[in-house]
């Protein structure tokens, strides 16, 4: 009898045991501080990985940043080529007429009471203010390009198909001083149209503003060679 | 019936006093509840059976923890204490659930 009571309250006391070690494992393990129960072995092997991880992960911060360094320099270097283009595009497009351009130049008033100005006076203005660097022109209400022509007859004279009525007006943007001296040369323009009957009135200006603008034809016949 | 009454009231004053492990056993408590759960259910599996004896089951008790701790500090000494603690708890789940299926059989006949 006295040794079932032995083995019965071992048994108590084995089992209160086991539940007390279940209870506190449990409450350990849900404690989260997994890394201090375990070996060393495991923990290098942990360390081991961390430390592969770090390494693969350092590697792919370098790539990133050089791929940025990267396409930063080729943004810049296309950006760069982009202004280039855009300023190029813009002094073109003045050039082409298909801008409005502004700038110190001339105003000439021509008048012609007589129907006695020929296509060829106006053309040969034309030429002048160009030789003596005019960089946008404009006879009347039209800019005049890279492909105007004047055509018609004395009095009656049509530029790119637009009839011009006198008094006409050519606005010419380039150096006012140079432009002027060229129509007044002797045997000039200015010349010209008086002994046809008309005058030419010279204003120089600081800012004379070309507003009218050609359309781009496209060409038909001719292709970039080469 | 004792046995189980103990267990509960483990449970319950372990989680009221939260009590602290000492550092050396840390490693070996986790394998020695398995070990000791083995015992408790091949207890259980005895009692069921009509053979449950007292002195047995505390000294299968016993030394079930006790060679599982063995078992683990060896395997800690040679360098394979994380594989034979692997090995230790799957014979003691292996036993445990054919235990647990021979107290099933008893309990519900299947």
């Amino acid at each position: 009898m006295p040794r079932i009571k032995l083995a019965t309250v071992l048994i108590a006391v084995l089992c209160l045991a086991l539940g007390l070690a279940i209870a506190t494992q449990v409450r350990r393990t849900n404690s989260g501080d997994s890394l201090a129960d375990q070996r060393p072995q495991d923990l290098v092997v942990l360390l081991d990985g961390l430390q592969q991880r770090e390494a693969a992960l350092r590697k792919e911060i370098a790539e990133a940043e050089a791929a940025l360094t990267r396409l930063r320099a080729s943004g810049d270097t296309s950006a760069a080529a982009l202004a280039e283009a855009r300023r190029r595009a813009d002094a073109l497009a003045v050039l082409a007429g298909t801008a409005a351009a502004a700038g110190p130049g001339l105003e000439i008033e021509v008048t012609d009471p007589q129907g006695g100005v020929a296509p060829s006076d106006l053309l040969d203005a034309v030429q002048e203010l160009r030789a003596a660097g005019a960089e946008a022109v404009q006879v009347g209400d039209v800019r005049i390009g890279v492909d105007s022509a004047f055509t018609g007859s004395t009095g009656e004279i049509v530029l790119d198909g637009v009839r011009l009525a006198a008094p006409l007006t050519v606005l010419a943007i380039g150096d006012p001083p140079t432009m002027a001296a060229a129509l007044n040369i002797p045997g000039g323009v200015v010349d010209t149209v008086e002994r046809a009957g008309g005058g030419v009135r010279i204003t120089q200006r600081d800012r004379v503003d070309i507003t009218a603008l050609r359309t781009i034809r496209t060409p038909q016949y001719a292709r970039p060679a080469g | 019936m004792i046995g189980i009454i103990a267990l509960v009231v483990g449970v319950l004053v372990g989680l009221w006093l939260d009590p602290t492990v000492p550092e050396w056993v840390q490693p070996y408590l986790p394998i020695a509840v398995v070990a000791a759960l083995d015992a408790v259910l091949g207890g259980l599996r005895a009692r069921l059976d009509g053979i449950f004896d007292g002195k047995v089951f505390v000294v299968s008790f016993v030394s079930n923890v006790v060679i599982a701790a063995l078992i683990v500090l060896l395997g800690d000494e040679l360098g394979v204490g994380a594989q034979l603690s692997t090995a230790v708890v799957v014979v003691l789940g292996i036993r445990i659930f054919a235990n647990a299926a021979a107290i099933r059989r008893h309990l519900f006949g299947a």
